[in-house]
């Protein structure tokens, strides 16, 4: 109606009013009508999924002794939005609560990253049958109160702990790895409960229940066609034999070290002892948190898995393995004998030897320990002109050491197992200079000192390659799985590079320390011994006390490594202990002419308080 | 007297009232469903939403009614002393009002709480059409082009300042009546495309043009193409210059041809940039030759607004890498889809498009939404009531509102063009511009369009002071619209 110039511009603004509407449209036309995915994502909010825990896996020993079995245990769940109304202090003495802790508890659930008031929040967890029992009668009368079934760990034995590993609530970390686990759900955390999580916990099974537009459950969707049964875990059987763990462990009592036995003929561990250890089924249940919390902060490191994850120099009872590499690359022969002047003398460098004839065969050297033996023998392997420097001899030492299970996991069902050390080439290379080195430089190498370093199962492991005169399995702590197979890896048979014919020699010498050597003490009247006493050196404090040993001679049923921190020489502690073990593993029981010794060990504290 | 009110209500416009009432009962339905409470479902329960907005509407008919019994000549008279008013009152709010969740915009009496900014949209508008009514206002003139702005951007700043950025952005809708008055259609173009070349630049600041070469980014690339297409409608547009766009569309697409063929069959890693950069090169000395040999002004500015694209790209990138604080990166990005934030607002606009998507055709039904009924949706009876709508009623529902608002800012585009006086033209078409502003984010932010920007949707959402406010602006409206005739004669 006025005149100007711009008139044809409320066409313009017009257009522009209309595209974007237009535009809306068809936006609203893709989302509402073409895509059908919300429709399905709305119907997810609107249907309560509800998850049934399936039942865990169970285990048994080799001798089929339930060891680890499930309780049920109930959460009780709250989801605020629907939780109003109903009379707190009703509720909070049902749960044997105050008032004041339950508005406590809502301030921290409320405070929860991920907080919302629409999704079932954990109130009080863990719940056992006990305390369940009453209050199930009463939860009705609250809304907004759901009760979420659990399956939690029970143990007949109390030993094995940290073998047999905990269950625990999930970290952030497992949640995003595995699709398996939402918030609040529990799973292995260590042992054979983490390595074995998948076949242990089964499949969840799901409900689906119709919630109507106020957020109250109607029954099941279609009644319960679309449900799912859960799926209980599969049930494993362990090489473990759970009397003899047990009595290793109170063998162990008062003392600090290991224990592992491996069957030889199979890789199958019967024992696996860590001390100081602790009572499984305190990691279990709500008390779970603060006993945790309590084991981490023990100065004796309860929670440390000594025979996987400790290493130490093997001492003497590398001097076997030691026999075998100079016999297979022709340094030695059974009958080379080297001189002892209560010790090795080269120069300045002297290592000490106790007092024993001399000069002394291999057979000899073994039985009595010799330290001069087989630093002369490694002396000449290192300076050897076979090899091109000293270089290439350390490589060949040190491969023949890996094929023997050492310097790298041996790959165990266990987790966290430690690698131990082997040096090689480029290591000494790097700090003397290239080939700037020789056999003396290196020399406390040959009688498992200096910078070796072996775990307890990879000393039990050469006890049962040598046992095999000449190849292991590797060591693993699961027989069967019931519905499953075990892993292929530990029915692979590992062949040393040591020729088989070189290992009875060995085996002999082995036999000779229990018979007339360092082993005495601790011999059986009925069963062939082989052992090896060992000495950690420990610059920290008093040395560790090592054994090394496997029976019967013939046929052996068990290959076994004992460490005793602290102790001493191996053969005043290790010893007796894996004597005892084989003994009671193999008979059953203790003879009376024994029993003093066995006594011996079970009062004997050797920690420092 | 008697005559004058017979006069109005013969005058009023129908339509718009239709619409209007339509609009409302519509909002008042969608709020019920949204804070419908199973256990309380009273129609009159006061302590709900449902009851309270019962009370604004009720309230607004009565502000309805007055105002349509005002003298006309106040809204002229005192527009100037309104506008004083509220930019007083704005001010005051700053500083007095509490903090609710960050924003310092409500003014607390007792039970009541207003948000002025909200009422101060109307007397910025009354403030505006009076300005550019008055005799002798020319947009040439420099002076007056600055008072023009300055009405429109001193409530916008304190409005910033109470941290209400989103009621503050509504007063841009105002350029709209600026260029309908006259105001150069490239202000809008260049405002447009700022916006639309920084969201860009964000957007695919990191994003390569091609998977297997880094170093250069979509972000950038896409801005030089798109100026280059805006400088060759311009060309072609103000000086019908077919030799230049057709020798610079043929440079480009032959060479960008040739790269294509060059990248997948001779597997040469060339920069797709480099190409664009050419393009950009010749577009820009074509544009400098044709400016000097023809001495047009126009083709200089257009060769001025090619590089400056390109300037502005690269400046917002570093501007938001640089300057921005972290926390505020993080909230544009989730606004642009960047990064899944769905806990904060990234959750309530995929919960919401799940509400909407969810009610297909037909809608689940009055009171059957489940999304809303379990509130998934935040906000769901303020910002994101549309998600009501989309639920219950589907796409009918939806298409149905979004045709109500379309029609009422086209019945009001032409009720402002029907004025005999520029005032009312004026402030006709700011009713128009903002409620379309409203309309556009707010709509466009539930289904995902636009940027998450809290402003109510007119008449709809729950609250007294939209409701009012907005209803208000309108009135004022219908009543100048009643007395077109008087003027006249006047």
């Amino acid at each position: 109606m006025i005149n100007d110039s711009n008139d044809n511009r409320r066409y313009t603004i017009s257009l522009i009013m209309v595209a974007v509407c237009l535009i809306y449209i068809i936006r609203l036309f893709s989302i509402q009508i073409v895509d059908k995915s919300y429709l399905e994502q709305s119907q997810n909010n609107a249907y309560l999924r509800k998850v049934i825990y399936p039942s865990r896996g169970l285990l048994t020993d080799r001798n089929g002794r339930l060891i680890v079995f499930n309780k049920s245990a109930y959460d009780i769940m709250i989801v605020p939005r629907e939780a109003r109304g109903f009379d707190t202090l009703a509720f909070a003495n049902t749960l044997g609560i105050t008032k004041a802790d339950f508005i406590k508890r809502m301030g921290i659930i409320k405070r929860k990253s991920g907080y919302s008031p629409y999704v079932p929040q954990l109130f009080m967890s863990q719940l056992s049958d006990e305390e369940y029992g009453p209050v199930s009668e009463k939860l009705y009368k609250f809304n907004g109160i759901y009760v979420q079934k659990r399956t939690l760990r029970e143990y007949n034995y109390h030993n094995a702990a940290l073998a047999l590993g905990s269950i625990g609530e999930v970290s952030k970390k497992q949640i995003e790895a595995d699709d398996f686990y939402q918030q609040g759900d529990y799973a292995g955390q260590n042992g054979i409960e983490l390595t074995y999580e998948k076949v242990l916990r089964g499949e969840k099974g799901e409900e689906i229940l119709l919630r109507d537009s106020r957020g109250r459950v109607k029954g099941k969707y279609e009644d319960g066609k679309y449900d799912k049964k859960p799926v209980p875990g599969k049930d494993i059987e362990l090489s473990l034999d759970i009397e003899l763990q047990k009595y290793g462990e109170e063998l162990m009592n008062g003392k600090i070290g290991s224990i592992a036995a491996i069957e030889p003929s199979t890789g199958e561990i019967l024992a696996l002892v860590s001390s100081p250890t602790y009572d499984p089924s305190m990691l279990v249940g709500r008390k779970r948190s603060a006993n945790f919390a309590a084991l981490s902060k023990d100065p004796l490191k309860p929670l440390f898995d000594r025979p996987m994850m400790a290493q130490y120099p093997p001492g003497s009872t590398f001097k076997t393995a030691q026999a075998l590499v100079l016999q297979q690359e022709g340094i030695i022969t059974p009958n080379t004998a080297y001189g002892c002047q209560h010790g090795f003398h080269a120069g300045a460098l002297s290592v000490g030897c106790h007092g024993h004839e001399s000069p002394l065969n291999l057979k000899h050297s073994i039985q009595h320990s010799c330290n001069a033996y087989y630093c002369c023998g490694f002396r000449s392997m290192i300076d050897n002109r076979k090899y091109k420097n000293v270089s290439e001899a350390i490589d060949v030492w040190k491969n023949h050491m890996v094929s023997l299970g050492f310097g790298y996991k041996l790959g165990a069902d266990v987790p966290n197992e430690k690698r131990g050390y082997i040096p090689n080439s480029s290591v000494y290379n790097k700090v003397y200079g290239e080939n700037r080195w020789k056999g003396l430089t290196i020399i406390s190498l040959s009688i498992g000192q200096g910078e070796v370093l072996a775990t307890p199962l990879q000393i039990a492991n050469l006890g049962a390659t040598i046992a095999n005169r000449g190849y292991f399995y590797t060591p693993h702590l699961v027989k069967k799985i019931f519905g499953g197979e075990i892993d292929s890896s530990f029915i692979t048979r590992h062949n040393s590079t040591i020729d088989p014919k070189y290992y009875e020699i060995v085996v002999e010498g082995m036999e000779l320390v229990m018979i007339s050597g360092t082993g005495y003490y601790s011999r059986i009247d009925s069963i062939a011994v082989c052992g090896k006493t060992g000495t950690a050196e420990n610059p920290h404090g008093k040395d560790h006390s090592i054994f090394m040993a496997f029976a019967p001679k013939d046929d052996p049923k068990i290959a076994i490594s004992v460490v005793v921190e602290n102790s001493g020489f191996g053969a005043t502690w290790a010893a007796p202990i894996a004597t005892l073990m084989i003994e009671k593993y193999l008979k059953g029981e203790i003879p009376k002419r024994r029993k003093h010794i066995e006594q011996r060990l079970l009062d004997a504290n050797l920690i420092k308080e | 007297m008697d005559r004058r009110n017979e006069n109005i209500l013969n005058n009023i416009d129908i339509w718009t009232i239709g619409l209007y009432i339509a609009l409302v009962i519509f909002g008042w339905v969608s709020i019920y469903g949204a804070s419908y409470n199973f256990d309380d479902s009273d129609f009159w329960d006061f302590s709900q939403r449902f009851g309270k907005q019962l009370v604004w509407i009720g309230c607004s008919v009565v502000i309805a009614a007055v105002l349509l019994m005002l003298d006309v000549k106040i809204y002229t008279t005192l527009a100037y002393v309104i506008y004083g008013f509220f930019i007083i009152l704005l001010i005051v709010t700053l500083l007095v009002a509490p903090d609710t969740r960050g924003s310092h915009s409500w003014l607390v009496m007792g039970p009541i709480s207003l948000q002025p900014a909200e009422f101060a949209k109307t007397a910025t508008c009354l403030c505006l059409a009076k300005y550019m009514s008055s005799y002798g206002f020319t947009m040439k003139n420099i002076r007056q082009m600055v008072v023009m702005c300055l009405i429109i951007f001193v409530p916008m700043l304190i409005i910033v300042a109470q941290n209400e950025t989103g009621s503050a952005l509504a007063y841009l809708a105002l350029f709209l009546v600026l260029y309908r008055q006259g105001m150069t259609g490239i202000v809008l173009l260049l405002g447009v495309c700022a916006a639309v070349f920084f969201v860009v630049s964000i957007r695919f600041g990191a994003t390569p043009i091609v998977d297997s070469i880094p170093g250069e980014t979509l972000g950038m690339f896409a801005i030089m193409i798109m100026a280059v297409v805006i400088a060759l409608s311009m060309v072609y547009f103000y000086y019908k210059d077919k030799t230049l766009v057709k020798t610079i569309s043929i440079l480009g697409v032959s060479l960008f041809a040739v790269g294509i063929i060059v990248y997948n069959y001779l597997d040469v890693k060339i920069k797709f940039s480099y190409l664009a950069y050419i393009v950009v090169g010749s577009l820009i000395l074509y544009l400098l030759s044709q400016a000097i040999r023809q001495r047009k002004w126009g083709y200089f500015l257009i060769s001025i607004f090619v590089a400056g694209s390109i300037g502005f790209g690269q400046v917002s990138d570093y501007a938001f890498n640089k300057i921005l604080q972290p926390h505020q990166q993080t909230r544009i990005k989730v606004t642009l889809g960047m990064e899944n934030d769905l806990k904060k607002s990234g959750y309530n606009v995929n919960q919401s498009m799940i509400a909407i998507g969810s009610g297909r055709l037909t809608g689940k039904g009055f009171l059957q939404g489940t999304q809303t009924k379990l509130k998934y949706v935040p906000e769901q009876d303020t910002d994101f009531i549309f998600c009501t709508v989309g639920e219950e009623h589907g796409f009918i529902g939806t298409t149905a509102v979004v045709v109500g608002f379309l029609a009422l800012m086209l019945r009001l585009i032409s009720l402002a063009e029907r004025q005999r006086s520029l005032f009312s033209r004026i402030y006709g078409y700011c009713v128009a511009s903002i409620i379309f502003f409203h309309v556009a984010i707010n709509i466009g932010m539930v289904i995902g369009l636009t940027p998450v920007i809290g402003i109510p949707l007119p008449f709809f959402s729950y609250g007294g002071s939209s409701l009012w406010s907005f209803t208000i602006l309108l009135f004022i409206f219908l009543r100048l619209d009643a007395s077109r005739k008087e003027y006249m004669m006047e």
